[in-house]
């Protein structure tokens, strides 16, 4: 089995697991360069980037947060606002409701004390009229009778004095039989 | 053919297998075209040579330079133009090109470093894991880019070299948390049984100080070579059948070209996850070194 593979090993004879000294040589310079640069400057600017990033996001977050929170408080006090107009309201509305009832109270006293005084002056005023009425009856009542009275016994009964007496004594009886007949 | 966890019996069966596959291709093959490997020129047969191309400067000095080297310097100028470039205006509303970086930066923040290590630690070994994890990504995927077609992982300097940081950076780290008490607690973990130390202590010196930092090495490493060996092999394939061989063996060249493309896209999974992995099992490391109890 003699193939390309060992005919070209065994003409030219290099074991690749020897290095060559320009190989580690190179190979140093080029991880010596690529490790300062990375080291010294691309890893610090990235660094510093997405830290700055991270920062941004970070106080975004922050500001949001505390925007929140500012919302929250107002919201808060709003809330508490709210209630106390309501209370106060509420308040307002009993006063009021108290108030109208006191003053219905107070109109319907007075509406009452009105009544009453009506009442008792119309009274007042019937009793005298009936008062009034019952003199002038009385007198025209007597007066009548007497000229009736007068006229059927064919006699004057001139003397007031007497007359009068007879009156007031018939009345008084009449007043007496109305009494006892109740 | 990517082993997650440092066992070196997987590896190595693994990167066996990958091998005998490679070998058993290539033999299929030479028995379909057996006059056209090697004497013609028209079949360039995937070799480990690709990876020692000629010197073209400072030849016989250290600091040689050939094909390979010129694109290391190259995904090394790459990376720092992009990251230079894509991190200069850093905006708090990021762009495309900012979010991309960004998401980069983040898988090896967040995913590896934070995630194994912890805020504190991760942050520590951040400029060393996210080295890693770029250089070695970058320096795999050019094992698919158009013309340069070789991955500068596949060399084991590169890899070696990692491989060491990262086992000096675990042991630094771990003597540094537990000073005094780190090899005993490695060497002779607590709760085992005295007598076991005979045979837990010599399987902890060679699983954790020897198979560890080689089988770190060479798991990228063999990944990256046998995934170029295998492009080169079906796309040399693809070459040999369309312009030496024609004929019927156009048909052959189709399959091979097909399964090329689809390999290509399977080594851009293959580049990803393996740095990935080279990167993980770093913060692996330093996590277990960093451990309380070991």
């Amino acid at each position: 089995m003699l193939n390309a593979l060992t005919l070209a090993a065994e003409a030219e004879t290099k074991n690749p697991l020897i290095p060559e000294v320009y190989d580690i040589v190179w190979s140093l310079v080029a991880f010596a360069v690529i490790l300062l640069v990375f080291w010294k400057v691309i890893i610090p600017r990235v660094t510093k980037t997405l830290d700055e990033r991270a920062e941004v996001i970070e106080g975004g977050i922050a500001r949001a947060e505390s925007a929140q929170a500012e919302a929250n408080a107002q919201l808060e006090k709003y809330n508490e606002m709210l209630a106390e107009a309501r209370a106060e309201a509420g308040k307002i509305r009993e006063q009021a409701r108290v108030d109208g009832t006191k003053i219905l109270t107070e109109l319907k006293e007075q509406a009452s004390a009105e009544a009453a005084r009506i009442t008792a002056n119309a009274s007042a005023q019937i009793e005298a009229e009936r008062q009034a009425a019952l003199v002038s009856l009385r007198s025209e009542v007597g007066s009548l009778a007497l000229d009736l009275a007068a006229g059927v016994v064919g006699q004057s009964l001139s003397d007031d004095k007497k007359a009068a007496a007879l009156v007031d004594s018939f009345l008084a009886d009449l007043e007496a039989s109305e009494k006892n007949g109740k | 053919m990517i082993g997650l966890f440092p066992k070196p019996p997987f590896l190595a069966a693994f990167n066996d297998a990958r091998t005998l596959e490679i070998e058993l291709l290539l033999n299929a093959l030479t028995t379909f075209v057996p006059l056209a490997v090697g004497d013609d020129g028209g079949f360039h047969s995937p070799s480990i040579m690709d990876f020692f191309p000629e010197i073209v400067l400072f030849a016989d000095t250290p600091f040689a330079i050939n094909r390979l080297m010129l694109i290391r310097l190259l995904v090394v100028a790459l990376l720092l133009v992009i990251f230079l470039v894509g991190t200069r205006q850093m905006r708090l509303v990021p762009g495309r090109f900012q979010s991309l970086i960004e998401y980069g930066f983040d898988f090896v923040d967040k995913g590896i470093a934070q995630d194994l290590l912890g805020k504190k630690d991760g942050r520590r070994f951040l400029p060393i894991l996210m080295t890693f994890f770029f250089l070695v990504l970058a320096s795999n995927i050019t094992g698919i880019v158009p013309f340069l077609n070789i991955s500068t992982t596949g060399l084991i300097g590169l890899p070696l070299v990692l491989a060491l940081i990262a086992y000096v950076t675990w042991i630094y780290a771990g003597i540094k948390k537990h000073p005094g008490a780190f090899f005993k607690n490695a060497l002779f973990p607590p709760g085992v049984p005295p007598i076991l130390y005979i045979i837990v202590t010599p399987i902890e010196i060679v699983s954790t100080f020897i198979v560890r930092p080689v089988t770190h090495t060479l798991r990228l490493m063999m990944n990256m070579v046998v995934g170029h060996l295998l492009l080169v092999l079906f796309f040399a394939a693809t070459h040999f059948f369309f312009f030496s061989a024609g004929g019927f063996f156009t048909l052959f060249g189709a399959g091979t070209l097909a399964f090329g493309i689809a390999f290509s896209f399977f080594e851009i999974l293959v580049a990803v996850l393996q740095a990935y992995v080279f990167t993980i099992l770093t913060a692996v490391y330093l996590q277990l070194a960093l451990a309380e109890e070991h």
